[in-house]
């Protein structure tokens, strides 16, 4: 079977295709308003190329589609690094009751004491869970918190005549993309700081390129690799002594949460993914959040609108004195931080610190039911992600890729691949704390199934996917010579 | 492991897996077959224009497949002469014909005894079954 010409199954057409002239969803009556006749001449036409249905078809087309998707809702979706964890419904509940959903942005404080206090008390259970002292929930994503977190971090550094001497910022090699592009809008320029033999980040090596004219280290911990770095203090201690911060990129936080306080480890600044580790809804381009916790003395700089809480007992928004300006319309994602609220105030103290030891535990047992088939880079205790590699499959001529689009011929979405970029064929697998041993066991079952195949049938697992709408994408063509239009 | 990828004797080699080949005081660049092979399918070449002065292992180029983006350094210093002008509609030529058609630019070489800082075509198969090592 070749990709090329593979025909969409019967019902996949486009709407366009399915489109037939003069078929309507709605009956419209004949417009009452006078037609205009002095609009210039090329402005006028007469075509209006929208696909034509009928009400039901375009209702079937877009339900046909949702039952197309892979999602947390219908199957295990092990993305490394990124937390898909099940979306509990009542957070949906809570968040169209009629008080919130219906309140609207520029209602006086003293008018909207709810939902400020959601606001208040989130700020102050992520700043307990950050250890460390304020947060803004402003910034609307992972992305923005990281910016958010180093347009902080050069403020700092301006505030005490330092602006123009520290224009560095170090990462490591196995850091998210987001970490340099992040440097890189704020004005830094950056050094990669290279993963030892372990995957720890190499400390000595660190402390080579750490100076006087450093920003900041911006860490990811667990690291993409899985593992927590277990020089982490001495690294602490090292970026502290040359004046830098210690930035934590936050995404891997459902390894940590309820356990370990960032802040008591050193870091001076953080964000949250409100979408990975407190369970909101993440994907589909829908809205996120990635509020940003800093030490006392980084407060001035933080993004406003914050919460705050008089004497009295009412709740009110300030503007932090030194702030760094607005990252987003009003107080962010509103939405997203009530959902956050409300998981935090469902598990308290003791759920969120079951749900670490969980998401941990479940990564291990996959990780060790794996690592006789795949050959995995780093033989230790991993964090709340399991990283194996496609080299042993490679020897057959099967790469990742192959491996992640035969995946989906046993009803799994891939997992992340070829990330991080510093182990060759790499797969990054997050079955957080939400699965089941079944459900983990039945991955397992497919992953050692698509090991075997690559042995004595390779080219089954190279041409797949092969029950999927639509069969192996020419990726290459597509973004060489991508069409843009029908 | 060891590397199956073509690794031509007439060349010099970086450690970043650029190739080097010099003809008076003219060099001709491009990635390596490892390097192609490791990105994968190349689908976006951003290549300097004609008269850029580049040195000794700056960045001068970027080129993005479908697993990755990733720069290019030169592996001489010198002033960018000739860009290979079918890269821009096929990018693909890289992966097909690395040290053919897949040329990236031309330089004229300003400092030749930079080339003694390169490696050996042995040398350079010595360091990839390295880095095809590690990690194992």
């Amino acid at each position: 079977m070749t990709a090329e010409g593979m025909p969409l199954q019967r019902g996949h057409e486009l709407m366009i295709e399915k489109s037939r002239p003069g078929r309507i969803g709605a009956d419209l009556p004949r417009s009452d308003v006078p037609s205009v006749s002095d609009l210039p001449q090329h402005l006028l036409r007469d075509d209006l190329p929208l696909p034509e249905l009928s009400q039901l078809e375009a209702v079937r087309h877009f339900t046909r589609l949702s039952q197309l998707n892979y999602a947390i809702d219908t199957t295990f979706f092990p993305l490394g690094s990124c937390t898909m964890k099940y979306n509990p419904r009542v957070h949906e509940e809570i968040a169209r009751l009629a008080g919130f959903a219906d309140l609207h942005p520029l209602t006086d404080d003293e008018d909207a004491q709810g939902a400020i206090r959601v606001l208040y008390d989130l700020q102050d259970y992520l700043a307990a869970l950050a250890g460390l002292d304020a947060v803004s929930l402003t910034p609307a994503a992972g992305a923005q918190g990281e910016l958010t977190g180093i347009l902080v971090t050069r403020a700092y550094h301006e505030s005490r005549g330092e602006g123009e001497t520290r224009k560095r910022i170090v990462i490591p090699d196995s850091a998210h993309g987001t970490n340099p592009a992040t440097a890189a809008m704020a004005g830094y320029t950056v050094t990669e700081v290279p993963s030892d033999a372990d995957g720890d980040v190499d400390v000595a090596a660190l402390a080579g390129l750490l100076g006087p004219d450093v920003a900041a280290f911006m860490l990811t911990l667990p690291n993409t690799l899985g593992i927590f770095e277990s020089g982490i203090l001495e690294i602490a201690r090292l970026v502290h002594e040359c004046g830098a911060l210690l930035y934590l990129d936050g995404a891997n936080m459902n390894a940590l949460v309820g356990r370990v306080a960032p802040g008591s480890l050193g870091f001076d600044i953080m964000h949250f993914n409100l979408h990975k580790t407190f369970s909101t809804p993440h994907g589909g381009g829908g809205p996120g959040a990635g509020p940003v916790a800093v030490r006392a003395d980084l407060a001035q700089f933080l993004p406003g609108p914050l919460a705050n809480r008089a004497e009295g007992g009412n709740y009110y928004l300030i503007e932090p004195e030194n702030s760094i300006g607005a990252l987003s319309a009003f107080y962010g994602n509103f939405g997203v931080a009530l959902r956050a609220y409300a998981y935090i105030r469902t598990l308290g103290a003791e759920g969120l610190h079951a749900i670490s030891e969980n998401a941990v535990i479940n990564a291990n047992y996959l990780r060790a039911r794996l690592k006789d088939a795949y050959e995995v880079p780093y033989n230790r205790i991993t964090m709340h992600e399991a990283l194996i590699t496609g080299r042993r499959q490679k020897r057959f001529g099967v790469k990742t890729l192959d491996i992640a689009k035969r995946l989906l011929d046993y009803g799994y979405y891939a997992p992340t691949v070829y990330f991080p970029l510093v182990v060759e064929e790499a797969m990054l697998i997050e079955p957080t704390e939400s699965e089941s041993k079944e459900a983990i066991d039945a991955f397992c079952d497919a992953m050692l199934a698509i090991a075997r195949e690559a042995e004595t049938d390779p080219e089954l697992v190279r041409s797949a996917p092969h029950s999927t709408p639509v069969r192996r994408l020419d990726e290459a063509t597509a973004a060489r010579k991508p069409i843009l239009h029908w | 492991m060891t590397t199956d990828s073509q690794i031509p004797d007439d060349l010099l080699y970086s450690t970043e897996h650029e190739w080097l080949r010099v003809e008076g005081g003219r060099a001709t660049v491009g990635i390596t077959d490892h390097a192609q092979d490791q990105l994968g399918d190349i689908v976006y070449i951003d290549l300097p224009k004609a008269g850029l002065a580049v040195s000794f292992m700056a960045k001068f180029a970027e080129i993005e497949s479908v697993k990755v983006a990733s720069e290019v350094f030169a592996p001489a210093s010198g002033e960018v002469v000739e860009v290979n002008p079918a890269l821009e509609d096929s990018p693909e030529l890289v992966n097909k014909d690395p040290y053919g058609e897949g040329w990236l630019v031309v330089l004229r070489l300003t400092d030749a005894a930079e080339a003694d800082k390169l490696l050996s075509p042995a040398a350079y198969r010595e360091l990839v079954n390295k880095e095809l090592g590690e990690h194992q």
